[in-house]
């Protein structure tokens, strides 16, 4: 039997939504607690709303425990209050050995400094100390794949090799319990897997390990266990297989992002990549053909509307649209289907954003969640700062040519 | 009823061997938690070094500019307030009066804004993973030491050149800078916390550092005060330290007496309410910076 290192018990977290309202300025506040002193103090018990409630937890040693659910479900509240970054607002944990938390890649990096003192200053902060840091240092490199470059200042690295030293550091560091959030999902496929790896060995190791993903897939494959939180509470607790599918099938029979109200003449419900070669709903593996599914809900029915869709870059610079017009949809759910012969991208993040206007008034405009990851093995061994979009193979071919005269 | 017996047992053993956190929401008001600062040490060290680090990389002047602000400032100093304005200057030359001030003020003012920046600046850091907060403010007072040391080097130059020999008092000289550096703290504090939940903290500094400055014997001496209101006086922890500085290198004027047991006593009761405020404010930090 087991051992439980991370105990909750009626966990809760609250936050004042006026927070971020309010313009952040003491002269504002003192301005309002003196015009208004009555409204300034009831301000208080008003605006409060619990993102996080009721959370009751055991995680045993040595697991993997997954955690999923929507946006703003509370995942990174919970990750966050138990690596104690924020406090809770009521319950307890408990948590037994060293918490070390990678919430993001490359926490602390300076991008003045080298790849050898960001190593140094990003792992102090991750919580290793300096002589661990240095027996692990030569590892760490060879890891990242970076040994030319350790003494280059990181502001001169390409992405890839950013996001690959960043996450090196944070795969070397040995905490008894590691709070993971949606970090594995950076980096080439290769590089992902190799990243996979490292989590299964900290886990062998009987080492406790919490992760929150998208990647339904990683999630199913990683974990033993998994946790569904929905809106702040926790919806569903037990083996991951069983968890996911519920999950899942809840996506799909509701289809809501929790963030979308259900309102107007019609709404896009969620989206997903078709065709067999993908390995996940949102990961798109092939440069082959591809098929792109939105779900558009129609609550009233539509006469010649107008239909765009367009892929957008992380810089958010469209690479790819296409438009229809005098569109007549029947009340109901659509699905909505591209096929593109090839798709040809290099590995990162793109969004998708689909609309519906009505002589020129929008009925719905969505910038489509989640984000597209493109995890396909690049054909040219090109730095990434420069290699653009395309992941196109091609030849080379370099012969004399004689002048003409 | 045997199994559940074993598994609190087991419990309980891991509670010896790895370190168990209770995390609950913040209650108690007097929590000083420097033992855990302590074991973060490391980390105090890292933040400074990479302060100093980006500081000198970032300059072209580096090194060089250091050592020209404090004798500027000096210059300027012994010019308008002592050749034109005739300061009495305890029997010091100028430039030995005037540097003795501004080499610990120019630290002072200037790490007294890093501190207050500090927990806005680091705050992609605060909000994704845990350290005590406590170590960015205490990291921020300390690597504002290393251009302090700098300037120090050329204020002793400049002392020994006008043929002034330190003798006992300077081995108090170390007591003065502590009370320099508790100071930064003690106010630091206050204004870091204060600056990362509201962000026009910032801009209050620059006047607080220049009325700080008219009420510090920067560009007069103490004596210039009435003895009576001296201790008053005192209630402004840089009058001790700086009267301190210029007592403890040249060993000429007047120590500083009175001032300094006010300053003292001013400086550790600052310290320790901006502790306890800073440790209050900590969970609601990361939060809201």
């Amino acid at each position: 039997m087991s051992r439980v290192v991370i105990r909750t018990e009626v966990l809760g977290k609250e936050y004042r939504r006026g927070v971020q309202a309010t313009s952040g300025l003491l002269r504002d506040s003192i301005a309002e607690a003196f015009s208004s002193p009555v409204r300034f103090f009831r301000r208080k018990s008003m605006e409060k709303f619990w993102v996080l409630r009721n959370i009751c937890l055991e995680v045993n040693e040595g697991e993997i425990l997954g955690l999923i659910g929507r946006n703003g479900s509370g995942k990174t509240t919970l990750l966050k209050i138990l690596s104690r970054i924020t406090r809770p607002t009521e319950g307890w944990a408990e948590i037994h050995g060293r918490v070390g938390s990678l919430l993001e890649v490359g926490t602390g990096f300076h991008p003045e400094l080298t790849g050898r003192e960001n190593t140094y200053l990003s792992g102090a902060i991750l919580g290793m100390g300096k002589k661990e840091i240095r027996r692990k240092f030569d590892e760490i490199v060879s890891f990242a794949e970076l040994e030319k470059f350790v003494d280059t200042a990181v502001k001169h690295y390409s992405t890839g090799m950013y996001v690959r030293l960043a996450f090196a550091v944070a795969a070397h560091l040995e905490p008894e319990i590691l709070l993971v959030d949606e970090v594995l999902a950076v980096g080439d496929i290769k590089f992902q897997s190799k990243c996979l790896g490292k989590m299964g060995e900290v886990a062998r190791t009987g080492r406790t390990v919490i992760l929150v993903s998208h990647q339904l897939s990683q999630i199913r494959r990683l974990c033993q266990r998994v946790v569904w939180l929905d809106a702040g509470q926790l919806r569903k607790a037990g083996p991951a297989a069983e968890v996911v599918s519920a999950y899942e099938a809840d996506m799909t029979s509701s289809g809501l992002d929790g963030s979308r109200p259900v309102e107007g003449r019609a709404q896009f419900l969620r989206w997903k990549l078709g065709g067999s070669s993908t390995s996940c709903d949102h990961i798109l593996s092939t440069d082959g053909k591809t098929t792109v599914c939105f779900f558009l809900r129609v609550n009233e029915p539509l006469q010649g509307v107008h239909l765009g869709v367009t892929l957008y870059d992380q810089a958010s610079h469209p690479l790819w649209s296409r438009t229809m017009e005098g569109l007549n949809l029947k009340t109901g759910l659509h699905e909505i289907r591209y096929t593109l012969a090839s798709l040809p991208l290099r590995p990162g993040v793109y969004s998708w954003r689909v609309g519906v206007y009505d002589s020129g008034v929008r009925v719905d405009d969505w910038d489509s969640l989640p984000k597209m990851q493109v995890v396909t093995v690049p054909f040219a061994q090109t730095r990434d700062d420069i290699a653009g979009f395309l992941n196109v193979p091609s030849e080379l071919e370099i012969v004399p040519s004689e002048q003409s005269s | 009823m045997t199994t559940n017996l074993a598994n609190v047992e087991q419990v309980h053993g891991a509670r010896a061997a790895s370190p168990v956190q209770r995390i609950q929401p913040p209650r108690a008001w007097f929590e000083l938690r420097l033992a855990e600062l302590w074991q973060f040490r490391e980390l105090v060290y890292f933040f400074v070094w990479r302060d100093v680090k980006i500081r000198y990389k970032q300059t072209v002047l580096g090194v060089a500019w250091v050592i020209v602000q404090p004798l500027l400032t000096m210059l300027m100093f012994t010019i308008f307030f002592g050749k034109l304005a005739k300061m009495p200057s305890q029997g010091l030359p100028y430039p030995v009066f005037y540097l003795a001030a501004v080499v610990p003020w120019a630290y002072f003012s200037s790490a007294l804004l890093t501190v207050t920046n500090i927990m806005v600046e680091n705050q992609r850091v605060i909000t994704k993973v845990y350290f005590p907060r406590l170590v960015l403010p205490v990291s921020a007072v300390f690597s504002g030491l290393v251009d302090f040391f700098v300037g120090f080097v050329v204020l002793v130059v400049f002392t020994l050149s006008y043929g002034m020999r330190p003798s006992f008092p300077i081995l108090l000289l170390p007591f003065f800078l502590l009370l320099a550096v508790m100071t930064v703290l003690g106010v630091g504090l206050w204004l870091s916390a204060l600056n990362a939940l509201y962000r026009d903290v910032r801009y209050l500094i620059p006047f607080l550092v220049q009325f700080w400055m008219l009420a510090s014997p920067v560009a007069y001496p103490s004596s210039l005060v009435p003895e009576r209101w001296r201790w008053v006086y005192g209630l402004n922890p840089m009058a001790g330290v700086i009267e301190g500085f210029r007592w403890a290198l040249t060993g000429r004027v007047p120590s500083p007496g009175s001032v300094l047991y006010v300053s003292v006593a001013i400086v550790c009761v600052l310290v320790l309410a901006g502790l306890l405020f800073f440790n209050r404010m900590e969970g609601v930090i990361a939060d809201r910076v």
